[in-house]
């Protein structure tokens, strides 16, 4: 009987093993492990044998019974797996082929421009100021420190809706409007906006483009912290290892006025064509608030001193982007704006 | 300007200083350079020559065989200019010459004749046609007699020298003249200034035995100089003279025009030189202009005057407009003897608007714009007076006649060195503050620690504490002030509500396909209305560039469908833009118009594009709308938010829609009508337009939070057979109203019009969700909801249960 326990489990193994298939295998698991299997009926037959053999027997048929079992367990989970490893296999696709297009849009460039220039001054605690694009000549000039009759006044290079309306020519008068509305406190703002000057349209002017300034106004504001914004700024704007300098310059609404060059961000300040050879590049104008300017709109310029900055988005876009033609900024070609799409962090 | 530091030199030593570092360090503290031009070009191997010999081509009748002594030989040159004769001093470029332009001068035959090099013209060395002397226009340039043979050409021209050309603001009229821009340098290079010395032996004949003067206009005209020099010969001006001329950019004329255009570069001071016989009368009165009153100027053109022109008269007839232009009937020519030299102050305003009336700017206009120095006026006429005396061999009569009424004292300005830096945020100490007033040569005491200055009145631009704050600044240099921020009581800063929402909205758009774009404010009368969802009187420009952009916009629309169109037209076939921009609705009480922010969009071609796996769609109205609602919601606004079908200017008649927030008509979006479409080469194109202050100032609910259903709620589709008019938002209503409090949501889910229905019907289907918060419904109880829907529904709008 131990014999042919022994050559039953050589052949259920063998069956076991030459099983291909899940179906095979069970009809394996039926013939020797089921109710009318041979191991069954052995154990059905150990009644026959003598008492004390019995456990010994038992316990032979256990181990025989055991080792078929596992066998066949390890070996169905073999089949399962080469199963679902065939369906999968018929599952599979093409991951080449090109996706569905999630929707995209983007920031026309210029906006971009204006809100990261936005963003750095609200980190410094700045204020978003706007104002409306057909002004009073009050607030475009007289307020500004710019008198009726001075040169810089032109009816040329304004679009004049009548002798006292005219389209703003700069974002200042967004300036001259927030002091006077500030009766006298401390300012700190932002303002960006469109803004018209009457030239023809060609790759360097625009009748319409964009501005975006920057004012404080407060108790002793100095030169040097507005050198400080500056800098923080430029560093900010184009890396950080971007150095300015202020020369000398005028504008009638600041005294001193100085106008700010950064090194430059292509060639780092050894001379390219972005630079034009000097190493550096101009970025925007900036001063200290003309007491003329403070005086007008109620401040005491004895006691109350102010910086003020302002650079055009269009010409920083230009450089930070290599765009050559102004006039891609207005043209709206999808082919354009689209470019704008990744982001430079 | 252009400064020819050759000449610059004459005041301030800046020999061995590299132009290029002179030109940066000039930059740096204040005036912009703007370019540095090397007159010498890189020329070379051009030399004085002496035509010995001049004959005609025997094969050439234009050409002209010379012999030309060049210092070591004497050597052929063929020459083609009509005014090359024998005996004169010429400019030869000799085999060898690299002339501007990369022009190679060799050996060459011309018509079988040997020629070595050439003679040449100004314009061939690089000096521009419109500079040269009219009588050397059409040729080659004649030296003065006293030239040498084989001597290099170019000092004597002046050619090796180096021009900065300087970008002044217009604060900086002072540097509009050498002596200002020597001033300037001198101070930069703390160096000395020599400044010319006036000195010239006069006649005993006293100039106001000659001349009278009377001045009426006084408030425009408060000082008026004039010298009268006597036995002039007008002839070419020394070559020194020209040079200086034509590096400056003023072309040379004859001595006198050229001493007082040199006297003018020098001092910045504008002088006009009159023939003392033409004037016939022996008189000048200066005054207002009659009104129609008609005079001659320089340049032949007869102009007719205005009674603000101010001009200079012998007594009877305009003879000059002042500081604009000369009159033709006064004007210096050979043949003139005796010469008024005029120099006056008149007022900046005055000589603007006239030169600006007649659209003339001139190096003297533009200066008496500016203002010029008062206290320089009666100098640079006896500057011109000297010249002229040495260099035209004039004699100058004794004394000026003279009308002077011009203020002409300093502007004190007094400011403590403290205030400067804490101004600046620096620390400089006094004697350093001295010592830049002084470089600069602006008189300063120090009184009680106080800095009091005379500002000097050739620096117009110095009248308050923060112009010489901005002195001290410049020329101690901007590097050296720290960097520092400012340290005011901190503020938080931020976007406005609006300003934050507008960024959503844009942000929204954008991730819902769109991309930004930005038009111009200003359209043509035409378009200015079109698609304008609300209208007003148009804001028109006084003094447009062009018909299209005349007026301001009262609708985004117009130009966004341009856009489209251009893209369009590049074969870009689908195209999603918005804009957010202003639009402006005239006239307020203030005169200004009223501007309204408003966000629109055009729409056309595919919206979704995947074609290989079928599924591409083209823009329709419901996906506008759908952005529309989308939008809507982001800003908690769906609620109040509706559709009504409307009939718009411009737009489809069938697909257009008004959009309602808390039932105010707040935009539209729609299809534009297919004739604007074929008007614009567009296809099916979709627009919306939505007044975007509106929507971004409108209240909205506190954000709370609803508890998360505890109970499940339970859905029932219906599918309607009604009419084909009958509209999905009205069943909505009726189901809304009478599904009462249990009915949560109703959701259209199939629209079908087609064989399966009757003529005239169209099928929908919608999914109602009831629910109860409190606990899990009965059949029961959904039963009798769905009944009473059902019955509405029937009642109502005619609708059947489809089968
Ligand atoms: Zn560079």
């Amino acid at each position: 009987m131990e014999q042919q326990l022994q050559q039953l489990k050589e052949e259920a193994l063998t069956k076991i093993q030459e099983a291909s298939t899940v179906k095979e295998l069970n009809d394996v698991r039926v013939a020797y492990l089921g109710k009318k299997g041979p191991i069954t009926d052995l154990l059905k037959g150990m009644g026959k044998l003598p008492a004390e053999e019995r456990p010994k027997m038992g316990a032979l048929v256990n181990v025989v019974r055991e080792s078929v079992t596992e066998s066949l367990e390890a070996k169905m989970m073999k089949l399962e797996e080469e199963a679902i490893n065939a369906q999968l296999e018929k599952e599979a696709i093409d991951v080449t082929l090109p996706g569905r297009p999630a929707p995209t849009g983007n920031h026309h460039p210029l906006t971009r421009v204006v809100e990261e220039i936005e963003d750095f001054f609200i980190s410094m605690g700045y204020e978003i100021a706007e104002g409306p694009e057909v002004e009073k000549d009050y607030y475009n000039f007289e307020a500004l420190n710019l008198p009726k009759g001075h040169p810089a006044r032109d009816m040329q290079d304004s679009f004049y809706i009548s002798e006292e309306i005219l389209l703003r020519t700069h974002t200042s008068p967004v300036q001259a409007r927030t002091m006077e509305a500030k009766g006298g406190s401390a300012i700190k703002i932002i303002c960006p906006g469109k803004v018209y000057r009457r030239d023809n349209d060609d790759a360097t002017h625009s009748h319409q483009f964009t501005q975006i300034e920057g004012l404080v106004v407060g108790e002793d504001i100095r030169m040097s912290d507005l050198k400080g914004t500056l800098d923080l700024f430029a560093k900010k704007m184009f890396g950080a290892e971007r150095e300015i300098r202020l020369r000398p310059s005028f504008f009638p609404f600041t005294e001193p006025s100085v106008e700010m060059d950064i090194s430059c961000f292509k060639c780092g300040g050894d001379g390219c064509n972005v630079c034009k050879k000097t190493g550096w590049i101009e970025i925007l104008g900036a001063g200290m608030v003309h007491p003329n300017v403070l005086k007008m709109a109620g401040y005491d310029p004895s006691v109350v001193t102010g910086f003020a900055f302002g650079m055009g988005p269009e010409r920083i876009a230009m450089l930070k982007y290599g765009v050559e033609d102004i006039r891609h900024f207005y043209t709206n070609d999808v082919r354009f704006i689209s470019q704008f799409h990744r982001t430079e962090a | 300007m252009l400064v020819s530091t050759k000449w610059l030199n004459e005041y301030v030593n800046i020999n061995g200083i590299n132009p290029a570092d002179l030109a940066e360090r000039i930059t740096r503290s204040g005036i912009e350079v703007d370019s540095i031009i090397d007159r010498s070009l890189g020329m070379t191997n051009v030399v004085v020559g002496h035509v010995v010999e001049c004959v005609k081509h025997p094969e050439a009748d234009k050409l002209n065989i010379c012999q030309v002594d060049v210092g070591d030989e004497t050597t052929q040159i063929i020459c083609g200019a009509p005014n090359v004769a024998q005996g004169q001093k010429v400019i030869v470029a000799r085999p060898g010459a690299v002339l501007p332009g990369d022009f190679k001068i060799k050996k060459a035959k011309l018509r079988g004749e040997e020629s070595n090099g050439m003679i040449c013209s100004l314009q061939e060395l690089g000096i521009e046609g419109k500079l040269v002397p009219k009588a050397y226009a059409e040729g080659i340039y004649v030296l003065p007699e006293d030239a040498v043979p084989g001597e290099n050409a170019l000092p004597l021209l002046g050619l090796d020298d180096t021009v900065l050309e300087f970008d002044l603001t217009p604060n900086r009229s002072d540097a509009l003249s050498m002596l200002g821009v020597a001033y300037e340098v001198s101070a930069i290079l703390s160096q000395g200034i020599a400044l010319p010395e006036i000195d010239y032996p006069t006649a005993s004949e006293k100039a106001e035995d000659l001349l009278k003067l009377r001045v009426d206009a006084t408030v425009v005209n408060p000082m008026y100089v004039a010298k009268v020099v006597k036995n002039i010969k007008v002839a070419e001006s020394p070559l020194w003279l020209q040079n200086a001329l034509m590096a400056s950019g003023v072309r040379p004329h004859n001595n006198v025009v050229d001493i007082t255009n040199y006297v003018l570069l020098e001092y910045g001071q504008p002088l006009h030189a009159f023939d003392y016989d033409r004037l016939e009368t022996g008189e000048i009165v200066v005054r207002h202009a009659e009104k129609g009153e008609v005079m001659t100027t320089l340049d032949d053109v007869e102009r007719k005057l205005n009674s603000h022109n101010l001009v200079i008269t012998n007594g009877k007839e305009p003879v000059a407009l002042a500081g604009v232009m000369g009159g033709a009937n006064s004007e210096v020519h050979d043949g003139t003897t005796t010469v008024v030299i005029e120099s006056a102050y008149f007022a900046p305003s005055s000589v603007r608007r006239t030169s600006k009336e007649v659209g003339l700017r001139s190096d003297a206009s533009t200066r008496f714009e500016k203002g010029v120095d008062p206290n320089r006026v009666q100098e640079a006429a006896e500057r011109a007076a000297q010249l002229m005396a040495e260099l035209a061999g004039g004699e100058v009569l004794a004394g000026s006649v003279i009308f002077d009424e011009l203020d002409k004292t300093a502007e004190r300005i007094t400011i403590s060195p403290d205030y400067i830096n804490s101004r600046l945020g620096m620390k400089i100490s006094m004697d350093e503050m001295l010592t830049i007033l002084e470089r600069l040569r602006i008189p300063t005491q120090a009184i009680n620690g106080q800095l009091v200055i005379d500002a000097p009145t050739r620096r117009q631009d110095l009248k308050i504490r923060e112009d010489i704050i901005e002195e001290i600044a410049r020329m101690h240099g901007y590097d050296e002030i720290p960097k520092t921020l400012p340290v005011s009581e901190s503020t938080p800063g931020g976007l406005t509500p609006y300003q934050a929402k507008r960024r959503i909205v844009r942000q929204f758009l954008e991730g819902a396909g769109l991309y930004q774009a930005v038009t111009y404010s200003l359209t043509s009368k035409a378009q200015a209305q079109a698609f304008a969802l609300e209208t007003a009187p148009v804001t028109e420009l006084l003094m447009p560039m062009s018909e299209d952009r005349s007026v301001l916009r009262q609708s985004l629309i117009p130009h966004l469908l341009e856009a489209a169109t251009y893209n369009v037209a590049r074969r870009i076939d689908s195209v999603a833009l918005y804009e957010t921009g202003s639009v402006f609705l005239g006239e307020e009480e203030d005169g200004l118009p009223r501007e309204v922010e408003h966000v629109s969009a055009v729409l056309t071609g595919k919206w979704v594009d995947h074609a290989w796996q079928a599924e591409t769609k083209k823009v329709d109205f419901y996906v506008v709308k759908g952005i529309v609602e989308g939008m809507m919601d982001l800003l908690g606004l769906l609620e109040g938010l509706s559709f009504e079908k409307a009939v718009i200017d411009g737009m489809h008649p069938g697909r257009t829609a008004a959009v309602l927030l808390d039932g105010e008509r707040i935009g539209m979006i729609g299809q534009i009508h297919p004739t604007e479409q074929k008007k614009r080469d567009l296809k099916e194109t979709y627009v919306m337009e939505l007044n975007l202050e509106r929507i971004l100032s409108a209240e909205t609910d506190e954000l709370l939070y609803v508890p998360v259903p505890r109970y499940p709620s339970i859905s029932r589709d219906i599918a309607l057979v009604v009419a084909s008019g009958t509209s999905a938002g009205m069943l909505e209503t009726i189901i809304r109203n009478a599904g009462g409090k249990l009915l949560k949501d109703v959701k259209l889910f199939d629209l079908y019009e087609g064989d399966k229905v009757e003529e005239g019907k169209k099928s929908l289907a919608f999914s109602m969700t009831y629910f109860d918060p409190e606990r899990t419904l009965t059949d029961e109880e959904i039963v009798k909801a769905h009944e009473k829907v059902l019955k509405a529904l029937t009642e109502e709008a005619d609708a059947q249960l489809r089968g």
